[in-house]
């Protein structure tokens, strides 16, 4: 009987000792699910908190806050026309221009330079992604405005655009403005000085060529040697590989990395918001101030109260669900790739 | 059209294209080093004691005392909420849940989350934390470094979930089975043994998560707010160092500007040393695996 206890009396601890340690890592696992919920939560939150606060604007404005251009916090009229074409047409420029340099720099990085500068030079290009936006503001403010204005804007008036004679009537149109529908008015301001449309979406190209190129660098190596070095033993030259061969091969990370790139340009706000020109004005020109959805809440939210805030905030919930979509196709087309290599 | 001709026209191709690609990249070094070159040189010419010693109450005769206070302790904040719940969430992705549909749909939201314009984020805490403490002020809108803080948080946690998930996967396998093998419960495993393989590469992650957030502005316009004075004050409004450039390069004044600059340039050498310091760890634990 005593030396049955005896036996027993161990088991019973390991028992009690099992019982706990499986009572723990339950808890345990409760409060990881938890953090991680967190994560839903505050993309469920963001969306939530920006829709309620603008249901006032929606639900005075309707379908009309989409397509009225009218901003006017004197009348407490809004419409969200003007920002959400600015943020288009910066974003449009942005990738226009940041993607044949980021596959430029794709190309160079993973077939052209020599090995021992591969690196150095990606983690330069990388090292633009991690520059804060608010210095992309500063210098583009201070520095690529200017330089802009002085350098740049005369010659795409001229050659582009019209250019207004010192004497009314008396003005130049360019050849590419007389046989170009619209370029004329594209390329046609009347202000000399301060941001632009245009000088936005520049500077929004350089701040998302670092995102896409190095996507297409990543993807790129993916390719597998064979296929290249088959293309090459039928005596293809490195372009023709990478435009016949490596290319149509990534095309749907090359996608997704373009559409990460136009994710960040959408919702980029200090860097805009430094260099647009901040006017509500709808106007077809490149050359002349405009806005953006961010940087439109950047300028006003501080101040705004009652119907303009609630606008601001529907603005706000537009933004997020456009760049919501636009990711989750640029990582879904991501994803696609990374099922192919087997990860 | 014969095969000379052809065969010169594919060559000819093939050097176009490979120059263009050699001047693409040109031009990605030839912004950077212009920005860097500028950022440099009006920074250093603007830096002097008042900046450390005085605050942005004087004006162009002040610094930016109360704006660097104001900045660590909004960082400060923003991590120590970001890091324990961020490398959890990561934990639980690497360990709980990899290859399970919910634990797949979070890492897909948190990719999401990573690249989310910071404002909305900004204004997400706004709601939350703002706007309900009002009623506790009497109606008087109640910014603070706090609030500063937990939108930080936000922006700061995809970072650290991601790497935390990131170098817990690399984890090799055989160590878990030997912990479990010897009766180790799984929370003691995730604590004391995965953790400390992976610490270096945790540690990437939230000083990455800090370059990160030490240079976002927007959403701390209506979170934090700022302050012409110094507080450490975490329920005060709260001056932080991208605040105090937004404000200065929309005023005029040359000095008001190169106290921007300088401004600029403590940020931006803030951020490429935590960048580098995160590489570095990251390549030295690297070799000592090998």
């Amino acid at each position: 009987m005593q030396a049955n206890e005896a036996a027993l009396a161990p088991t019973i601890a390991q028992e009690h000792r099992a019982h706990r340690d499986a009572r723990d890592d339950r808890m345990f696992g409760w409060l990881l699910k938890g953090c991680a919920l967190l994560v839903l939560v505050s993309l469920v939150g963001a969306a939530g908190a920006t829709l309620w606060g603008g249901r006032e604007a929606f639900s005075t404005f309707g379908w009309g806050f989409l397509t009225s251009s009218e901003w006017n916090p004197t009348d407490d009229v809004y419409g969200a026309l003007v920002p959400v074409f600015g943020t288009i047409i910066t974003s449009f420029i942005a990738l226009l221009i940041a993607v044949p340099v980021s596959f430029g720099i794709a190309l160079y990085l993973s077939e052209v330079a020599p090995p021992w500068l591969r690196t150095p030079v990606a983690s330069a290009i990388e090292l633009l992604a991690g520059i804060p936006s608010i210095i992309y503001g500063m210098w583009g403010l201070f520095v690529f405005v200017p330089f802009f204005s002085d350098h740049i804007k005369p010659f795409l008036i001229r050659y582009l655009g019209r250019e207004a004679g010192d004497v009314p009537g008396t003005e130049h149109v360019s050849w590419i403005a007389q046989h170009l529908p619209f370029m004329g008015k594209l390329f046609n301001s009347e202000n000399l000085f301060g941001g632009s449309v245009l000088t936005a979406g520049i500077v929004l190209a350089v701040m998302i060529i670092p995102f896409i190129s190095s996507v297409m660098r990543e993807v790129f190596q993916t390719v597998p040697t064979r296929l290249k070095e088959s293309a090459y033993a039928l005596g293809s030259s490195t372009w023709e590989v990478s435009w016949d061969i490596v290319l149509p091969y990534t095309r749907t990370a090359v996608i997704g990395g373009i559409f990460l790139g136009l994710g960040r340009a959408l919702g980029e706000t200090m860097a805009v918001t430094f260099i647009i020109g901040n006017k509500m004005k709808l106007s077809p020109s490149l050359l002349d101030p405009g806005a953006s959805i961010a940087s439109t809440i950047a300028n006003q939210f501080g101040e705004a109260s009652g119907l303009q805030k609630s606008s601001l905030m529907a603005l706000a919930f537009l933004l997020f669900v456009v760049t919501f979509i636009v990711l989750l196709i640029a990582r879904l087309m991501l994803r696609r790739l990374a099922h192919k290599e087997g990860r | 059209m014969n095969s000379q001709t052809l065969y010169l026209r594919r060559r000819i191709t093939n050097a176009i294209a490979l120059g263009l690609s050699m001047f693409a990249t040109l031009i990605g070094l030839a912004f950077l080093a212009w920005i860097l070159w500028e950022t440099l040189r009006q920074g250093i010419s603007a830096i002097n004691l008042n900046l450390f010693t005085k605050i942005t109450a004087y004006g162009e005769d002040g610094g930016l005392l109360n704006a660097m206070v104001g900045s660590l302790v909004i960082n400060f904040i923003g991590i120590a909420i970001a890091t324990p719940i961020g490398v959890l969430a990561g934990t639980w992705l690497a360990e709980y849940a990899n290859r399970t549909r919910l634990g797949e749909s979070i890492r897909f939201l948190n990719d999401i989350l990573l690249s989310a314009p910071s404002i909305v984020l900004g204004m997400f805490v706004y709601t939350i934390v703002v706007l309900p403490t009002k009623t506790l002020t009497d109606g008087s809108t109640t910014y603070s470094g706090l609030a500063g803080g937990i939108a930080l948080a936000l922006i700061a946690l995809p970072v650290i979930v991601r790497t935390t998930d990131e170098m817990l996967r690399l984890v090799p396998s055989t160590l878990r089975e030997a912990a479990l093998s010897l009766g180790v419960p799984q929370w003691k495993l995730t604590m004391q043994v995965l953790m400390r393989s992976a610490r270096s590469g945790i540690i990437t992650g939230i000083l990455l998560a800090l370059a990160r957030i030490s240079g976002e502005t927007a959403p701390l316009l209506f979170t934090a707010f700022g302050n012409l004075y110094t507080t450490v004050n975490p329920m005060d409004k709260m001056a932080s160092l991208p605040q105090v450039i937004y404000e200065y390069a929309n005023q005029a004044g040359d000095g008001i500007h190169a106290l921007a600059w300088a401004g600029a340039f403590i940020i931006t050498m803030f951020v490429l040393m935590l960048s580098l310091l995160a590489r570095l760890i990251l390549s030295r634990n690297k070799v000592s695996h090998d």
